[in-house]
């Protein structure tokens, strides 16, 4: 049940499948489902050429520890992955990779939507964009798909 | 009592305030940080943790304790 906050540039995908080689049972999940979520180079009608995201040390590791804890037990799981970045980012860099691992798909579906859905509206991290007329803070994240 | 305050985000650069120490006398509640720190009410928009978990704002304080404010959250 790894959770870590990263300070550089990483690749959702690789690690995404060298921790299933190396840590999940052979044979014991039928279900992966994983969500990465990476920088635009647009919001709010503005180009951004870049992004720092700060964060909380302290809380937001128990934020995103207790939401993968909760995960664990609402759902038929076998293990989840959560990867985070701070620090200076450009677009395309990755910003986040949540996966879960399950016999079946629902558990494994549900549960990387709701870790994600929790991350979001609770997990103390805070975006500021770089954009041709200066910096500025992100306000608010977009709403999960059923509020809008 | 001794109260670390910590203020994040657009919220630090407005009050221009990283971390402070508050030495106060008698018992406080969050709401009362808040007071020590800006003069202004707080935005309706406003979080408060009380040692890394998320609080009301009538929330008591006790010595030792780490209060953070900061804006809505947008990771991920």
């Amino acid at each position: 049940m790894p959770v870590e906050i990263r300070p550089r540039p990483f690749a959702p995908w690789l690690e995404l499948g060298q921790y299933q080689d190396r840590h999940l049972p052979p044979g014991a999940f039928g279900a992966c489902a994983a969500f990465v979520g990476s920088m635009r180079d647009f919001n709010c009608g503005e180009r951004v050429h870049a992004m720092t995201l700060e964060h909380y040390a302290g809380m937001t590791e128990r934020q995103l520890t207790r939401l993968t804890e909760t995960a664990l037990a609402r759902h038929r799981l076998i293990d989840v992955l959560l990867l985070h970045r701070i620090g200076d980012l450009r677009p395309n860099d990755p910003i986040v990779l949540v996966a879960a691992w399950s016999a079946h798909r629902a558990d494994a579906f549900a549960a990387c939507r709701e870790m994600m859905e929790t991350l979001k509206s609770r997990a103390t991290f805070w975006k500021k964009e770089s954009t041709r007329g200066g910096e500025r803070w992100v306000e608010s994240n977009t709403p999960a798909f059923e509020d809008r | 009592m001794t109260v670390h305050i910590k203020c994040f985000a657009s919220l630090r650069q407005q009050l221009g305030v990283d971390a402070v120490r508050l030495e106060h006398r008698r018992e406080m509640t969050v709401a009362d940080a808040w007071r020590a720190l800006s003069a202004q009410p707080p935005p309706g928009n406003l979080l408060c943790a009380r040692n890394f978990e998320y609080v009301d704002f009538d929330q008591t304080i006790a010595d030792g304790d780490e209060i953070a404010f900061f804006p809505p959250v947008t990771g991920g």
